[in-house]
């Protein structure tokens, strides 16, 4: 509770703070327009799937960057049951947040794409499914925060919650694969014509700034709330010392 | 404090929570015929067809085993909830694992007779005859058993004390499901069908290791949950 309300004080350097970060999201945003431009001026259309395979540019860096929104929740639950602070609770559940809507973003881009080039909009297969899985997951964290009122309470609970989804994310995938044995190759840089590796790699690093510019938005207007939250009950108890734990 | 005295207090917590439900017995009925209606809506929903009937069984077992035991688990807290009786417990000197051990395997032998229903009745509902490697087959029910009631019990400790918890229980549980649904019903199809390519060997062995991962897993974070 101490960390939250310490941080309020420091509020001067959290506003230079601000400015970095918008300049981390807009460079994020120019960088996204660029490598589209870049993308659909230079690479070539697909011999199979023509120009559709431009949607491989949001696709497969959006689904890279949920991972690493699944993983910043997982260790900042960690270090949350480690610490106790308070703080890390509000970043896992921004980083929860901005991965569901990655993860999401994933499976409707994965759809469009489908439907065009197999005919289908869903298909059982490992790498699809075990997205939805991880999209489940994620939405059941996140209401799971909106059930619990306590933020001491929530904040324990979510931080195992998280854990132990992130435990079952290779097991999911696993027994996915297992069950449907038939593969589906990855797309990485090395599998692909080299036309296609730049804008890609333009792609997931701009997904990168504007997933960490999102996440420590959240961040921060969670903390504010909280803070203000923290405020509102010592003024309720006039200033009390500890006013803060009713 | 030894493991025999840990071991007493998981069996206390236990006997208590199978007394509660043997002097009632109001969850046990109202659960098995639960999991005896969703594998008769299985049955209208699949058609009467023989063939599909039976190709369907195992899955039509798991899904209502767990719509069915997924209301056990809020109810081995909510009577002590309710009586007020949880604070209590987490006061008795010992560590609070053993509580949830306690818990855990009262609700095994809960879900376990649920099961000795379910499962005989979906036979005969769905055509399926008495498999030769019935051992095996009763080594991945209790393996998926397992599972299922691990998770299940830990999650209910959250859903139990929070808002909605019909709702979140569930929503929390069913993602986490997914490969105790694969292993199992894959592993006993495969057995069923006697068919060497499915592979139940390797189902099972991925059972035994999400079992042993999320029970060493529930019973080292357990404290967090009980404790706010």
């Amino acid at each position: 509770m101490e960390s939250v309300v310490n941080r309020a004080a420091t509020a001067a350097p959290m506003a230079s703070r601000e400015v970095r970060w918008t300049t981390v999201g807009v460079a994020g945003l120019v960088l996204l327009v660029a490598a589209q431009v870049y993308g659909v001026l230079t690479s070539p259309p697909d011999r199979d799937m023509g120009h559709l395979q431009k949607i491989m540019y949001v696709h497969v860096p959006a689904a890279w960057n949920a991972m690493l929104a699944f993983l910043l929740v997982a260790l900042a639950s960690l270090r949350y049951l480690w610490k106790g602070r308070l703080a890390d609770d509000l970043l896992a559940a921004s980083a929860a947040e901005v991965g569901m809507l990655l993860t999401g973003l994933t499976l409707a881009l994965g759809m469009i794409w489908g439907k065009p080039t197999w005919g289908i909009w869903w298909t059982w297969e490992p790498r699809l499914t075990s997205t939805a899985v991880l999209f489940f997951m994620f939405v059941a964290y996140l209401i799971l925060r909106t059930f619990v009122d306590d933020a001491e309470r929530r904040a324990q609970w979510s931080a195992v919650v998280g854990l132990l989804g992130a435990l079952n994310v290779p097991i999911v995938y696993m027994s996915v694969r297992w069950w449907r044995t038939l593969h589906q190759m990855q797309s990485s840089p090395m599998t692909l014509d080299s036309s296609y590796t730049w804008p890609l790699r333009a792609n997931a690093v701009a997904l990168m700034l504007l997933m960490a510019y999102a996440v420590a938005h959240r961040y921060r207007s969670a903390l504010m709330t909280q803070t203000a939250d923290e405020l509102m009950d010592r003024l309720a108890l006039k200033g009390t010392p500890g006013g803060s734990r009713a | 404090m030894s493991w025999r005295d840990d071991w007493r207090r998981v069996r206390a917590v236990a006997l208590k929570d199978l007394t509660a439900e043997r002097r009632s017995k109001s969850g046990l009925n109202a659960v098995t015929f639960l999991g005896v209606l969703v594998l008769m809506l299985f049955g209208f929903a699949l058609g009467p067809d023989t063939e599909s009937l039976r190709e369907a069984a195992t899955g039509a077992i798991w899904l209502a085993i767990l719509f069915s035991g997924v209301l056990a688990f809020n109810r081995s807290y909510q009577l002590e909830l309710d009586g007020g009786a949880l604070e209590p417990l987490l006061l008795y000197p010992g560590s609070r694992w053993s509580i949830f051990a306690g818990k855990l395997l009262a609700n095994l032998a809960f879900v376990g007779l649920v099961e000795l229903i379910v499962i005989p009745v979906a036979l005969v509902l769905f055509h399926v005859s008495i498999p030769d490697a019935w051992a095996a087959q009763l080594g991945v029910t209790l393996l998926g058993t397992i599972g299922f009631v691990t998770l299940g019990t830990f999650y209910a400790a959250m859903s139990s004390r929070s808002r909605s918890r019909e709702v979140l229980l569930p929503l929390l549980l069913f993602p986490m499901m997914i490969p105790v649904l694969l292993g199992a019903v894959e592993a006993s199809t495969s057995l069923l069908e006697g068919n060497v390519m499915r592979d139940a060997g390797a189902w099972i062995r991925m059972l035994l290791v999400y079992d042993v991962v999320f029970l060493a897993a529930a019973l080292a974070v357990f404290e967090f949950v009980i404790e706010v």
